[in-house]
């Protein structure tokens, strides 16, 4: 890849990594894959004080050399120099957390042990002082044998130190590593950690440890429950009050856009592709942007103040009834944004029975392309009216919604359980981190990277998707008192699937979405615009009503209802089929879960739609 | 007495544990979360609705949570926490 001298930060999980790699890189990241392997590879450049670029790679925390999951192989792998896509690292950052030094310093003894230049971060001093420890960074480095900077990630002081550090040990002698490191002794090392561990502490206040005064309340078995129920309950609220402006605004940009190309170009066929394909499909999608950012905002929260390590407590009992570990809780809710990531992390499950159900029920949370789904139908069939002080009809249908995905999950995780991954359950370990405040600057820079992927797909994976819809869906072009989208090749195909869906509700624009919307969740949304814009034509009138607007007068409540409960389990998403071939190692499983879930939705749109026409809302 | 036993925020310290009771990766990661006979422990918080759900430990400087089927592994001690030669 590049020539530029490579350096890498290695710690424990919860060290403080990822912030110190933001502070050191700024926007300037890159994320990609270690080839043959879906772990994640997060890097990006920074200048050393003389302007010399510099590589830096942030390596998947891990507690010590002796790998449990494919991420800390790779953490090893890359120091060992073996692993393939990587190059040897020029020099290691090895981050420790200043407040729980016995325990860092034990995996710092046998990083430090492998020859590679080392410098140590001492990381998170300010935490360590608001408990009380103050340390002496002078001792630590003599005990060690390496350089020892005292950081802060938001402070520059310790960057500039860091960097100063790192320039006069990139021009030293060249690293080399140590073949193995199996002949540490692990008690060996823990003793030796504590020993200088002692020494560095120079004083030790007791003083009123914040997590622990915090965790009486949000541990606590009654009130930390319904605290999280109502923590979960304000993100669902605030993704559809809050993004309303921003939201609007960009329908009137996209609405601008289109006006644009009618005024440019002469009425034809690119007009119409431009407007209806491009502009009115892939626009459809883009204006959720903001609750899609909304919804992750709440996420990056929850895991860098440190909160989600207790949901996943709090949660223990509960996925321990369905046979699940309540580690599957921290995948399961990162696939709130998106089942991808969510099943990558399922990694962390070292039971292969748990992390198999696990990754079988991921795809049931309500990930973020669902949004634009479930936004559309709501916004054009529920009322925005209030049901109590503070509770608007659509946030709680929403948040019943994403209910639904959860009962679901949990029954079928319980049903599996019993069948396909029968077998005794695996255990819940995990450390719960020290709360603290998150930094602005990771929570802006985590936005943004979730902001490019979501364009990303809108422009390549939506786009395409959408631009062949529209071919199929404009040609042959149908005669005179024919709608369009039923005469075109699009409606043909739509016509065999109405077939099989006319029971459970579904009207033939559905129908039609359906087929492209394998691809990912949000092109149901696009396809729809894409289809009555075809079908309006040059009729002002109709150009001129929004999609939800058009929804109203061709959908019943009880199609709308069912549409709902179909897109709460069906599969429909080519990124998740293909992460789950991947993970589970061949297509059983995958062939497995599009199959379940596809009957589920089946089940589930067939009974809202019957109880709903049954209750004369048809 | 086992650490499902202890009471909450009494400081305590591992007598022994029991490591043929726990899988090779789950000891494996126990250790690496610093406990060992001898390190200072002290039961923070019981989870679960109705008591039967995970217990937060503090063990050394770290919080750890774990299964009941974990902590019923490890015997403790209270009492003046005899500072560990480990």
């Amino acid at each position: 890849m590049t020539g530029l001298p490579l350096i890498a930060l290695v710690g424990n999980p919860n060290a403080g990594k990822s912030a110190l790699f933001n502070a050191l890189t700024g926007a300037r990241q890159k994320l990609g894959n270690y080839p043959g392997v879906t772990v994640e590879r997060k890097a990006g450049r920074f200048s050393l004080s003389d302007g010399r670029p510099i590589e830096l790679v942030d390596l998947p925390g891990t507690y010590s050399l002796n790998p449990t999951s494919p991420d800390e192989q790779v953490t090893r792998d890359v120091i060992l120099g073996k692993q393939q896509g990587e190059r040897l690292p020029d020099a290691l950052v090895v981050v420790v957390d200043a407040s729980n030094l016995d325990n860092h310093l034990r995996f710092a003894l046998e990083l430090i042990a492998l020859g590679l230049p080392t410098v140590v971060a001492l990381n998170m001093v300010d935490l360590a002082t608001r408990d009380g420890l103050e340390l002496d960074a002078a001792i630590l480095s003599r005990e060690l044998g390496v350089p020892v900077i005292s950081t802060v990630a938001v402070r520059k002081r310790g960057l500039d130190h860091l960097r100063t550090e790192l320039e006069s040990m990139l021009d030293g002698s060249a690293g080399k590593v140590r073949a193995s490191t199996d002949q540490l002794d692990f008690d060996g090392l823990r003793k030796e950690a504590r020993r200088i561990a002692r020494a560095a502490i120079v004083r030790e206040t007791p003083s009123r440890r914040m997590t622990a005064a915090v965790d009486r309340v949000l541990l606590h078995p009654v009130a930390g429950f319904v605290i999280l129920l109502a923590l979960l309950f304000v993100m669902f609220q605030a993704v559809f009050s809050w993004a309303a402006a921003p939201a609007d605004m960009m329908e009137g940009w996209v609405t601008a856009l289109g006006e644009t190309v009618t005024a440019i170009l002469p009425p034809g066929i690119l007009h119409d592709f431009l407007l209806q394909g491009v502009v009115g499909g892939v626009g459809a999608v883009v204006v959720f942007l903001p609750q899609i950012l909304i919804l992750f905002f709440f996420i990056l929260m929850l895991e860098a103040t440190g909160y989600m390590a207790r949901a996943a407590f709090l949660m223990d009992a509960l996925m321990a009834r369905v046979g699940l570990s309540g580690r599957a809780f921290i995948p399961l809710l990162s696939s709130f944004a998106c089942a991808v990531p969510g099943i990558m992390a399922t990694r962390t499950i070292a039971d292969s029975k748990d992390r198999l159900t696990t990754i079988l029920i991921a795809p049931l949370m309500t990930c973020s392309a669902r949004l634009p789904v479930y936004g559309l139908i709501i916004a054009a069939f529920i009322p925005a009216r209030s049901v109590g002080p503070g509770i608007g009809l659509q946030g709680l249908v929403l948040f019943l919604l994403y209910v639904a995905g959860i009962v679901g999950a949990m029954v079928a995780a319980w049903a599996l359980r019993l069948t396909v991954t029968k077998g005794q359950s695996g255990g819940f370990l995990m450390e719960m981190p020290k709360y603290q405040w998150p930094r602005p600057q990771d929570i802006v820079i985590g936005l943004w990277q979730r902001a490019i992927i979501f364009l990303k797909r809108a422009g390549t994976i939506i786009l395409m998707t959408n631009i062949i819809l529209w071919v199929l869906a404009s040609f042959p072009q149908a005669p005179a008192g024919m709608r369009q989208s039923e005469y075109s090749i699009a409606g043909r195909i739509a016509g065999g699937i109405h077939v099989l869906v006319e029971p459970i509700g579904f009207n033939r624009d559905i129908s039609l979405a359906l087929l492209p919307s394998m691809a990912a969740r949000e092109v149901a949304v696009s396809a729809i615009a894409t289809v009555y814009a075809i079908d309006a034509g040059d009729d002002e009138d109709a150009m001129n009503r929004t999609l939800g607007e058009r929804l109203q007068g061709r959908w019943s409540l009880a199609t709308a209802l069912a549409f709902l409960a179909w897109f709460v389990f069906a599969p429909q998403c080519i990124s998740t089929i293909a992460v789950t071939r991947r993970e589970t190692n061949g297509w059983k499983w995958p062939m497995f879960m599009i199959g379940y879930l596809f009957a589920l939705a089946y089940a589930a749109a067939g009974l809202t739609y019957w109880t709903a026409v049954a209750l004369g809302l048809g | 007495m086992r650490l499902t036993d202890l009471p909450l925020r009494q400081p305590a310290y591992v007598d022994l544990i029991d490591w043929n009771a726990l899988s090779a990766s789950d000891g494996q990661r126990l250790r690496e979360f610093g406990l060992c006979e001898g390190a200072s422990v002290e039961a923070l918080h019981h989870g679960g609705l109705l008591g039967r759900g995970p217990i937060a430990c503090k063990v050394g400087r770290m919080t750890v949570a774990m299964r009941r089927n974990h902590a019923a592994a490890i015997t403790v001690r209270t009492g003046p926490t005899e500072e560990e030669d480990a």
